[in-house]
């Protein structure tokens, strides 16, 4: 094989490669993805059989029961709330009025959080103004 | 001094904006005078940022609260070590590092290519100079670390609690190092293609840069890992977050750069593919300081939506679309010099090296971008997590490991298959036998891709200790030295191979504690009361006593835990939580400790075997009454007295302690991870140690003379 | 005082930036290019003499591939430092000119 037609096939071959690589990626992506969400649109439409990512900001007077962690999930700017059940790893920065992102599913009335799947934001030491740590 | 910092930001910002027209005007037209002022730019910008750097750090060593970004990121009982590193704690400050870094890192490659590169210099000047631009025009304009505090506070609001640690503090320094550094073979690559003059001399001008900037980049990744290891109460090391996979990128592409740029420098091939890597690493690190401050992707570290998102996008796409435009245009320019001669060869071996990094770069890229990427299709944020990453990313690294035991074995331009076949006996033989001693390892043989690891580093050790042997031996044949003689010798005149094999020793090694920390880790949450056991990976975990203690910045509640092995006893943790007091007024003296900040501190034991790690979390419902009934009743207690009221709690938690939640987490070969990358690291300066000159000038004359001879002779 | 150092400030760049345009026009043959990347293609080809070696030495190549490659890259170098002779006695033929 002359070597126009040899670099024309590695060519091929490593395309051919990319795009498999590709489509495995796009195909899977899609059906384990968890669609981000806030508090309102998941009260106001939440489906049992999806998982959802909740990103919202607590609101005061959460509580332990036991080893599950019983909180509920604000709007950033609003009131609308949904309760949340969660065991697992509690991340240091967790408080009331802090920002946090967890991966639920819908039971009832309630939305149970996945295991260690909550993830708390690095909070800014006064409300007003925008948060400046960064690494 | 205020002022004199912000006359320092604004002065850079001109000499850059003048030196990417001097730079640029010289090249054109205006002739070497004027290249070398644009030069001189650089230096200059270099050292108004200094100063403008150390007035800074003197602000808050002083803690010198008329400066804003002081008192906000400092206070006076701040320690010293940590009051000169809350500089780059926030936005202004650790933009100002940036460009810092980046001013001083292209001086120094300036400087020592003043005489070379005449062509392609003054371009990568400019290039350098408009970064440097860039950056300053942020910090002059929309993140000023000189923002006046009028009227100045008494005391400071006091470092982040999260980032008191010596690793957080030398993280960002290192990533920055790391990201700056790879601007300069970027810079040099675009100058390269502008002037057309696509021979290797830019790659070997800026070649000991980019492996700075590799190294630099790997210790701030690994810093990073090792901080949220120990000190996290998270129990993990990695988290497929957007912002750690944000600096993994460019460590992706520069490493398969390193490899690439080998080919072209020997044999003038993949000239397109490597300044496409090279740029590619250069915009994925200026992505990477975007996306940490952009709040476009949800993140632990992302920190809210700020105003540099646009301008950062914007300078994105400019470095985009022109390498773009450059690379398309040059095609022509960038035609291979050589070719593959067999597809046995040390080249084939690096460019599926770099198919296979760049395929990993591909995938986290998607990953950590999908929830734009599904926003733009479908109008849906969706997102993916750790399991599909590592779906994707392990299978690529087993192979990634495998290829760097393959690669030392073949020859460059085209091997023997003979000699090949023989050359892999002996790794193979080791990688069989440590298959089978695996194999006996209870559980292992469950856990197909950890197995494959684990051979595939047995692999690579033993091909590196093979090389090492058959180079000693074939020096002690040609020389007669000793053993250790030659084996220095042979290491210190072929510092880039060998420096290289290294590496890949380390890099083998830390993925083996991968593999074995996150496939055979043992994690258990319980609840205790003391005197109560909990079984953990072998381990008796005994919650002996509640422990506290007070300090000026925090109360510390936490566990004194008695760790058994086989009935014998091992140590005793001391997991504990920091709770610091938040400065919100309406919060009560004792309430304003416990509604603050908290951190964890880790109870942890590393060995050479297993980590035991180990968090607590106090159950602070059970002292609420307390805390609210000292709250009613002393509402304006300070100083003192507030002081001898949060004893009284802690006192009371000591003596009569409500059950405890902990996190029990027993991880085998941790620490690998962290000794892997220490290997990989001096593999990485010993690759980028220079020469010694009088073997370099030795190894120049002796081979003219010989080469004529055989010209005389043909 | 700070007024003072920031003109201190601002003197000191400017001088520095400045000073080479204070200076004659000097020259730039423009075949010191061609010169420098023949040198450094040059080193690169050394460079490949001795890997090739250390790969024989290290059992990667048979006798027989051993001395095709090395004889190939000997053919090449010699191939480099004639041009690189050639573009030297032109750049000195230039000067003069210059």
């Amino acid at each position: 094989m002359d070597p126009t037609r040899k670099r024309r096939l590695r060519l091929f071959v490593s395309l051919a490669a990319a795009v498999l690589l590709a489509g495995a990626l796009i195909y899977t992506s899609l059906g384990a993805a968890s669609d981000a969400t806030t508090p309102s649109r998941l009260a106001a439409a939440a489906s049992p059989d999806r998982s959802y990512r909740l990103t919202g900001k607590v609101v005061p007077g959460y509580r332990r029961e036991g080893d599950e962690l019983v909180f509920r999930v604000r709007d950033r700017i609003g009131s609308a709330s949904v309760p949340v059940r969660y065991t697992g790893i509690v991340p240091d920065p967790f408080g009331a009025g802090r920002e946090v992102i967890v991966t639920v599913r819908k039971r009832g009335a309630v939305f149970i959080g996945e295991k260690d799947s909550l993830v708390t934001k690095c909070p800014s030491k006064f409300s007003s103004q925008v948060p400046d740590h960064s690494s | 001094m205020l002022n004199l910092g912000r006359v320092c930001l604004t002065l850079a910002l001109l000499i850059a904006l003048y030196g990417v027209g001097a730079s640029l005007y010289g090249a054109h037209r205006g002739g070497p005078n004027w290249v070398d002022s644009g030069r001189r730019a650089v230096y200059a910008v270099a050292g108004v940022l200094t100063l403008a750097f150390v007035i800074l750090e003197a602000a808050f060593l002083r803690s010198d609260f008329s400066f804003a970004l002081v008192g906000s990121h400092s206070s006076t009982t701040t320690p010293a070590f940590y009051k000169a590193t809350a500089v780059w704690s926030s936005q202004e400050g650790s933009l100002l590092l940036w460009v810092w870094l980046l001013a001083v890192w292209s001086s120094l490659v300036l400087f020592a290519t003043r005489r070379r590169l005449r062509e392609v210099a003054p371009y990568a000047t400019a290039i350098l100079l408009g970064f440097a631009a860039f950056f300053a025009a942020l910090v002059v304009l929309l993140a000023n670390p000189f923002g006046p505090a009028d009227p100045a506070p008494a005391e400071g609001a006091g470092l982040q609690p999260l980032l008191r640690h010596p690793s957080m503090m030398v993280h960002p320094p290192m990533l920055y190092s790391g990201y700056t550094l790879f601007a300069i073979p970027f810079a040099f690559a675009l100058g390269a293609l502008m002037t057309r003059r696509l021979s290797p001399e830019w790659i070997v001008a800026t070649r000991r840069f980019a492996l700075a900037a590799w190294l630099f980049l790997s210790f701030g990744i690994l810093l990073g890992a090792r901080w949220s290891w120990s000190e996290l109460g998270w129990g993990g090391y990695w988290a497929w977050d957007p912002v750690e996979n944000a600096s993994l990128m460019p460590w992706l592409t520069g490493t398969a750069f390193l490899h690439s740029a080998m080919i072209q420098e020997k044999r003038g091939m993949l000239k397109a593919w490597n300044v496409s890597l090279v740029l590619a690493t250069g915009i994925l690190a200026v992505l990477g300081t975007f996306l940490v401050r952009s709040g476009i992707l949800e993140s632990i570290h992302a920190f809210g939506a700020s105003t540099l998102g646009k301008p950062f996008l914007a300078f994105i796409a400019v470095l985009v679309t022109g390498s773009t435009i450059l690379v398309v245009t040059r095609l022509d320019d960038l035609r291979p010099e050589g070719s593959f001669e067999s597809l046995l060869s040390r080249e084939s071996v690096f460019l599926l090296n770099n198919l296979v990094l760049v395929s990993l770069c591909f995938v986290i890229f998607w990953g950590t971008f999908f929830p734009l990427i599904s926003e733009a299709v479908t109008g849906q944020r969706a997102s993916v997590g750790p399991p599909w990453f590592d779906r994707y990313t392990v299978p690529l690294a087993i192979a990634l490991v495998f290829l760097s035991g393959v690669g030392p074995v073949i020859a460059w331009r085209r091997a023997t298959p003979r000699n090949a076949r023989r050359s892999f006996r002996l790794p193979l033989a080791a990688a069989a036998t440590a298959a089978l001693a695996l194999a006996l390892v209870r559980g292992v043989w469950r856990e197909p891709l950890a197995l494959l690891m684990f051979c595939a580093a047995a692999f690579v050790l033993a091909v590196v200790v093979q090389e090492l042997w058959r180079g000693t031996h074939a020096r002690r044949v040609a020389s007669g030295e000793s053993a250790p003689v030659a084996l220095a010798s042979l290491v210190s005149r072929n510092r880039r191979r060998y420096g290289g094999y290294v590496v890949h020793v380390g890099v083998a090694a830390l993925f083996v504690g991968v593999a074995a920390s996150s496939t055979f880790q043992h994690v258990r949450d319980v609840r205790l009361s003391p005197g109560q056991t909990a079984r953990v990976g072998g381990y008796d975990v005994r919650y002996l006593r509640a422990t506290s203690e007070l300090s000026r910045e925090k109360v510390t509640l936490g566990a004194a835990l008695e760790l058994r092995r086989d009935g014998r006893h091992v140590t005793t943790l001391m997991p504990s939580r920091g709770y610091y007091p938040s400065r919100d007024p309406t919060l009560g003296p004792a309430g304003r400790y416990f509604d603050g900040e908290a951190t964890s501190e880790v109870g942890l034991r590393a060995g050479l075997r297993r980590d035991v790690w180990t968090a607590v979390e106090p159950d602070i419902d059970a002292l609420r009454r307390m805390i609210d009934g000292i709250d009613r009743r002393f509402p304006l207690a300070a100083g003192d007295s507030a002081t001898l009221m949060l004893g009284a709690i802690a006192d009371r938690y000591e003596a009569l302690p409500p059950p405890a939640s902990f996190r029990l987490i027993v991880s085998p070969m941790v620490e690998w991870i962290w000794l892997g990358g220490l290997i990989a690291a001096a593999g990485g300066l010993i690759a980028l140690w220079p020469a010694p000159r009088a073997a370099r000038r030795r190894a120049g004359a002796a081979h003219p003379a010989h080469v004529r001879r055989e010209l005389s002779r043909a | 005082m700070e007024y003072v150092l920031s003109l201190i400030v601002l003197a000191a760049a400017v001088a520095v930036v400045a000073s080479p345009l204070r200076r004659g026009r000097g020259t730039e043959p423009a075949l010191e290019a061609e010169l420098a990347s023949l040198a450094a293609a040059k080193e690169a080809k050394y460079g490949e003499i001795r890997d090739a070696e250390l790969d024989f030495q290290t059992g990667k190549l048979s006798d027989a591939d051993y001395r095709a490659v090395d004889h190939a890259l000997r053919a090449e170098a010699i191939e480099l430092m004639r041009r690189l002779d050639a573009a030297r006695e032109a750049a000195a033929g230039e000067r003069p000119h210059a």
